[in-house]
This record gives structure tokens, C-alpha cells and sequence, in this order.
């Protein structure tokens, strides 16, 4: 349970950092908060030859509203954009998802952009960050590069982020109440074995309805049922454009048989996760638009 | 492998060391600050036995390399006690209410606990609850515990701190 032998660089910018991860040829690994990599470390799941430490980069820290966007630097802790004003007015989704996330000791190291890079399937940064439709910057001595994140998750902790790439920052769109009285309405429940545990499943649904209580964009993202958090774009289709109440949610729930594969494990089985994915699904969409509801 | 030179506060007390990269913060404390208060536990971030607080706020040592505390300023369960050396406020309460019994959990709980009463001086038990949630306890059943830390909050309260 000790972490076998590597070398440790201390980046003092992006530059140094890209440098060398460049320079570990695809056996250099960052540490950010460090809440995941350290356990892989100990375990010795993770043995890289080099180590880079990317704390100290004041430009990975910090979070901004810019035209239209809220952007959260990947080293921002995750109990930093809790307690953020930013972020729970703007994007209340995301606010919602990290207080299921860890414990206190937990969220005061691990970051944002580090739970988007480990990509557990079940983690919730990820799960919010793809029904919110933001996208990641990442950086290589060669450039930089967005990608949305319903690319970015390829399996699970497995991302579309090349070895010698670092995540520079978290673009999400803002969802403002238009002044034609447009609302937008949020919800985000999970099944875990204790609070702060990894989800078993998750549900996060993020509902925009015009002023006559229409819905003009809805997204349902579940997570723990399958290796990357998914989408369920047959049912947000059938939700925009009308009315929802409980029957129309109910109608609709079907659509998410077809786009999930939950698989079994020790903390649950497969047709649990089944019957927990629809049951949260119900629960998210419809309290999203009760907040939303004009 | 090259060690590296880290300059670090303790409870108030510098500390200059050579380290292994590799070496946790954990085994820092305790392997060569010789603070062995902090208890090593499941070594991977589940347990909570380990946390300390950093730059005043609580972490798990076992998820920190020690070269990343280097400038930086930790209390431990040690640095709970008061000035004299004996038991704190907090180190009170839980052996007065039963707050431990192996106390292999105990100074995780004492700093999570800590934490909490340092920005809430009347906590909920919901919020107790929540402060304690990323750490284990075994023996308790965490009643006692729960009631240890209100047992400090209220003498806190009234000694008007």
C-alpha cells in the first residue's frame, strides 16, 4: 500500500506542465487534487515514471463568467465551486451534483477537472458537466483543442484526452430565464450506499420551459449504467415541445431501456440498476420542472 | 530516486525534512514528525482516520504526497490539545460522552469535528452528521460520538468562544 517509486514534477505553468508531460512520452501522469490517483498510487494500479504537479499553477484555479459561459479551471477544488456564488446561481445542476460528491475532507483537494479526467462512470461532476453540454479545453506542447463532452467519455476512466494533454478548463453554457419568461429548472438524485459514496445510479435532468410551461429543451443523463455516463436523447426529443406532467414523463421513461447497459457488481445488479435508472429519471425530470414551472 | 527539501509548519512548529516524491504525507507525520496521533487507516481515502487539517481546513494525509505540504501549514490531533499539553476542549467531551473506543477513528473524528465548530458554533445533528460522514467508526455506532461534539459545541458557547 505505498506508492512505488517516480519522479515528481512541480509545474509552475501550463507551459512546464505540458513540457513534461511531453517529456514522459505517455509515463507521466498529473496530480491535481490527487483524490483518485492517490489510491491508484498506493494500490499500485498506477505506476508512472513521472509525476506532475500542477497545485501550484494559479491559471488552472478559478472560476468566470465569459460571454455566455461559465468556465471553471480544471484545478478549481470542488469544495471552492460548491461554496461558489457563480456556480450555484448559474449553474445549479452542477452545484447540486457536487454536494453528493465525497465528503469534506475530500472535496477540499479533489477538482473539478480532475473527476472529468478520472471519468469514473458513476462519478457526478461528469454527469452534470454532459446534461449541462459543456466541453474541455485541453492543452499539448502542440495546442489547444475543445471538445465537447459528449465526446469526451470514450469508457470508463477513459476519456478522449490524449497522455500528453492537460485539461485546462470546463466550459459550461448559461441557461439564463429569457425575458420572454422562459425558466430553467434542475434536479440531480442518486442512489449510493452512503451519502457521499459513489453513486450505484444517478439522474440528472436540466429542463427549460417558455413561459406557458412548454418545454423547450430538456436533458436526462444517467449515470452507473453503463461504462460512461449517458445521455437519453430519444426521450429528451419526445419531452421538448410539450407539456410535461407525470403521465408524459411516465410515457416517456421506456426510452431509457434501450439506451442503457448497466452490468453487475458488487454493489448492485444489473435489473436493480434498471429499476433504479427509471425511477430517478421520474424523479429528476419532474422536480426539474417544478422548479421550472412558470 | 532524488529526494526533495520541504519546509512545512506543525501545530505552530517548523519542520524541515529531505523526502522520497513518493512518500505520503501521512507517513511524513508520522515516520519522520514522529506525530503518530494521526492514524494510518485504509491508506487509500475511504476511512478518514488520517485527516489533518491543511492551511486550516480538514484533508485526508493519505491522499497527499508530502512534498505537496511543502510551505504549507497543518495542524494535527496533537495540535488539539491545549497549550499545557493537556486534552482540548473537544479531546474532553469525547472521553467524557464516550466518543471513542478502540480510538482508531478518534483523531480523524477530532478533526473533522474540529473543522465544523470552527465556522459553527451550534451545530445541527444533521450537520454533525454530515461533517463526520467521510469518517469511519466501528466500535460507536457514532451516538456517542454525535453527542461528544455537542457536548463541545455547547461548552464552547458558553465559555463565549
Amino acid at each position: 500500500m505505498k506508492a512505488a517509486k517516480f519522479d515528481y514534477v512541480l509545474a509552475e505553468s501550463i507551459e512546464q506542465a505540458v513540457a513534461a508531460l511531453a517529456a514522459g512520452n505517455g509515463d507521466a501522469i498529473i496530480i491535481a487534487g490527487g483524490q483518485s490517483l492517490m489510491p491508484m498510487l498506493a494500490m499500485r494500479l498506477a505506476t508512472p515514471a513521472t509525476v506532475v504537479d500542477i497545485n501550484n499553477i494559479a491559471q488552472l484555479s478559478g472560476i468566470e463568467a465569459i460571454g455566455g459561459e461559465v468556465v471553471i479551471k480544471a484545478c478549481t477544488r470542488q469544495a471552492t465551486a460548491l461554496a461558489s456564488p457563480l456556480v450555484q446561481m448559474r449553474l445549479p445542476l452542477l452545484a447540486k451534483a457536487i454536494s453528493h460528491v465525497g465528503h469534506q475532507q475530500t472535496r477540499n483537494r479533489g477538482t473539478v477537472g480532475g473527476s472529468l479526467s478520472h471519468a469514473d462512470p458513476a462519478s457526478e461532476i461528469p454527469l452534470a458537466a454532459l446534461a449541462m453540454d459543456a466541453r474541455v479545453s485541453l492543452r499539448s506542447v502542440a495546442g489547444t483543442r475543445e471538445v465537447a463532452l459528449a465526446d469526451f467519455f470514450l469508457g470508463p476512466m477513459m476519456t478522449a484526452r490524449a497522455d500528453n494533454e492537460i485539461l485546462l478548463k470546463v466550459h459550461f453554457p448559461e441557461e439564463p430565464d429569457g425575458p420572454d419568461g422562459s425558466r430553467m429548472g434542475t434536479a440531480f438524485h442518486e442512489v449510493s450506499e452512503r451519502h457521499g459514496d459513489f453513486a450505484v445510479v444517478a439522474a440528472a435532468a436540466q429542463i427549460q420551459l417558455d413561459a406557458n410551461g412548454r418545454c423547450i429543451k430538456a436533458a436526462l443523463a444517467l449515470g452507473g449504467v453503463n461504462g460512461v455516463p449517458r445521455r437519453i436523447p430519444a426521450l429528451e426529443a419526445r419531452l421538448r415541445g410539450t407539456r410535461i406532467d407525470p403521465d408524459a414523463v411516465r410515457a416517456v421513461l421506456p426510452e431509457i431501456a434501450d439506451a442503457i447497459t448497466p452490468g453487475d457488481d458488487q454493489h448492485a445488479s444489473a435489473a436493480y440498476r434498471r429499476r433504479v435508472a427509471g425511477v430517478l429519471a421520474e424523479r429528476a425530470l419532474l422536480e426539474a420542472v417544478a422548479e421550472a414551472a412558470p | 530516486m532524488s529526494q526533495r527539501e520541504i519546509n512545512l509548519s506543525i501545530n505552530g512548529k517548523t519542520y524541515a525534512a529531505a523526502v522520497e516524491p513518493r512518500l505520503s504525507l501521512l507517513d511524513f507525520l508520522r515516520d519522520h514528525a514522529g506525530l503518530t496521533g494521526t492514524h494510518v487507516g485504509c491508506e487509500h481515502g475511504v476511512c478518514g482516520a488520517c485527516s489533518i487539517l491543511f492551511d486550516g481546513v480538514p484533508i485526508r494525509s493519505c491522499l497527499m504526497l508530502a512534498v505537496q505540504a511543502d510551505g504549507h501549514a497543518i495542524t494535527t490531533v496533537e495540535g488539539l490539545c491545549n497549550e499545557d499539553g493537556a486534552p482540548g476542549p473537544l479531546q474532553d467531551a469525547f472521553q467524557e460522552a464516550h466518543g471513542l473506543q478502540c480510538g482508531y477513528c478518534t483523531p480523524g473524528m477530532l478533526i473533522s469535528a474540529q473543522a465544523l465548530l470552527a465556522g459553527n458554533s451550534d451545530p445541527s445533528i444533521a450537520e454533525i452528521k454530515d461533517a463526520i460522514g467521510g469518517n469511519l467508526c466501528r466500535c460507536t455506532g457514532y451516538v456517542q460520538i454525535i453527542e461528544a461534539i455537542q457536548l463541545a459545541a455547547s461548552r464552547l458557547r458558553e465559555a463565549g468562544q
